[in-house]
């Protein structure tokens, strides 16, 4: 097989990547490019583990080859904090303890992000559908959604 | 294996006509990557049909709208036209996958995938949608219920492509609706799903019907004994049970995890009946 060289940019900077025709968004990201935030639950679709966003729409990176990343605009959770001041959704995870182990919580982040772009004043059952292809085994989702609402509130400036 | 990204729809049909052995078309993937995670999945070619011109748009022309190839699900919610036009062929290809999904996923995929469990693909056929397929020597048009000959198999030949779905500019007082049946609310595969489309005249009798079920066969199934038990009514009691029962009589469904055979031929009643309310309401009839 031979090697298709890629120009991409993630969260903000231009990069390049050579990678195999089979490899997915998800094995460059992880194994070549040393962005190891995003995850691998499934590798199906099934878990959004490794929910990226894409041209600003959330996608599961398992399902994506890395070819297809050519000319797009890529954020993975590496770019959601300003430095080191943490994105507000970031901060209400933390604050509504809504992660245990934290192997989904990268996925969970960059879908909350995603809808709140789209929708700042989303109701539960809308965050609770935007969610539904992002599982958790420890949190039991509540917290999250929780999470969600509080950080949705402080973007809208209702609280902080 | 090979990836390539032609930019015309010709160099795309030339290179899968000319292919060595296996060869697939990549629109969003979310069941060629799927497949692609088997160890046993073999492939000499994938052909991405997303950066030739026209496969990311949906334009409404004077005969309809036309649907590229490439559009993911979640573009088709967010044309108003669209939406306007046929609400039920819109929310069957919103209840494919997840968020994630929806931003990748086509409802030419969906087609070419060949599920019988596909949502999109009963919405289609209720609508009349017809298929544009790109080939070495040219194009055709094939009624979407055509695509599909079984599981996983279809019509295409080597190096055709479906380039575009064309749908028909709805008449006055028509309204369509899909509804399906999962055991949760999201994230699941159709256990039936029906689609009903109707036309209604000035006074709210139907004059046209269109009545198609999946999941209960091993193909997208046309239920004509149906369209007949509607056409010339206001959807009283009596013709909803004709309804159903028409389309229980169609159903040929196979035993499997998700559901029994009695339990399918059963909710494929139950679903024709509401999702005919709810496409006899879109269409104006009270
Ligand atoms: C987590 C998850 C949940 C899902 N949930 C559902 C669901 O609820 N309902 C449902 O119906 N499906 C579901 N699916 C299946 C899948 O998402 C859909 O079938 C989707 O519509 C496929 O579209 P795609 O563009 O991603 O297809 P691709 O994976 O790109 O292609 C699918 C097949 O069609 C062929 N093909 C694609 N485009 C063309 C073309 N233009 N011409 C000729 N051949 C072509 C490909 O070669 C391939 O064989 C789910 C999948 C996942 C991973
Ligand atoms: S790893 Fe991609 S969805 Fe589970
Ligand atoms: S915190 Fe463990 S899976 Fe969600």
């Amino acid at each position: 097989m031979s090697s298709i060289a890629v120009a991409t940019i993630i969260n903000d900077d231009k990069v390049e990547f050579l990678c195999q025709p089979d490899e997915t968004l998800l094995d460059i990201l992880r194994n070549r490019l040393g962005l190891m935030g995003t995850k691998e639950g499934c590798g199906t679709g099934d878990c959004g583990a490794c929910s990226t966003i894409m041209d600003g729409r959330v996608v599961c990176s398992c399902l994506v080859l890395g070819a297809e990343a050519q000319g797009r605009t890529i954020e993975t959770i590496e770019g959601m904090a300003n430095g080191s001041k943490l994105h507000p959704l970031q901060r209400k995870f933390i604050e509504h303890a809504a992660l245990q182990c934290g192997i989904c919580t990268p996925g969970f982040l960059m879908a909350a992000k995603a809808l709140l772009e789209v929708n700042p004043n989303p109701t539960e059952t809308q965050i609770r559908f935007w969610l539904a292809g992002n599982l958790c085994r420890c949190t039991g989702y509540d917290k999250i959604v929780r999470a969600v609402q509080d950080a949705a509130a402080e973007i809208r400036g209702e609280t902080t | 294996m090979r990836y390539e990204r032609p930019d015309t729809m010709q160099a795309a049909t030339a290179l899968l006509a000319g292919a060595e052995a296996k060869s697939f078309v990549l629109a969003g993937g979310t069941d060629l990557l799927v497949r692609m995670q088997n160890d046993d999945f073999e492939a000499d070619l994938i052909v991405d049909i997303k950066a030739i011109s026209g496969m990311a748009k949906v334009t409404e022309t004077d005969d309809g709208f036309v649907i590229g190839a490439g559009v993911p699900s979640v573009a088709l919610f967010e044309d108003t036209a669209l939406v306007a036009a046929w609400p039920g062929v819109v929310e069957a290809a919103n209840l494919i996958g997840s968020t994630q999904i929806q931003g990748r996923c086509t409802i030419v995929g969906n087609l070419c995938n060949a599920s019988p469990a596909a949502d999109s693909v009963p919405a289609l056929v209720a609508a009349g949608a017809v298929a544009q397929v790109a080939g070495p020597s040219g194009t055709r048009d094939v009624a979407v219920i055509d695509i599909p000959t079984g599981p996983g198999k279809t019509s295409l030949a080597k190096g055709e492509i479906i380039q575009a779905i064309l749908l028909p500019k709805p008449n006055a007082r028509t309204g369509d609706a899909y509804l399906r049946f999962i055991p949760r609310t999201e994230m699941d595969i159709a256990v039936v799903g029906v689609a009903v489309n109707l036309t209604l005249n000035e006074d709210g009798t139907v004059i046209a019907a269109r009545v198609a079920l999946g999941a209960v066969g091993p193909k997208v199934i046309l239920v004509d004994t149906a369209a007949k038990a509607v056409i010339g009514s206001k959807l009283e009691d009596v013709v909803l049970q004709a309804l159903s029962e028409s389309c229980s009589a169609a159903c040929t469904p196979i035993n499997d995890k998700r559901g029994t055979v009695a339990f399918r031929t059963q909710v494929a009643g139950v679903l024709a009946r509401r999702a005919a309310q709810t496409a006899y309401t879109r269409a104006g009839g009270k």
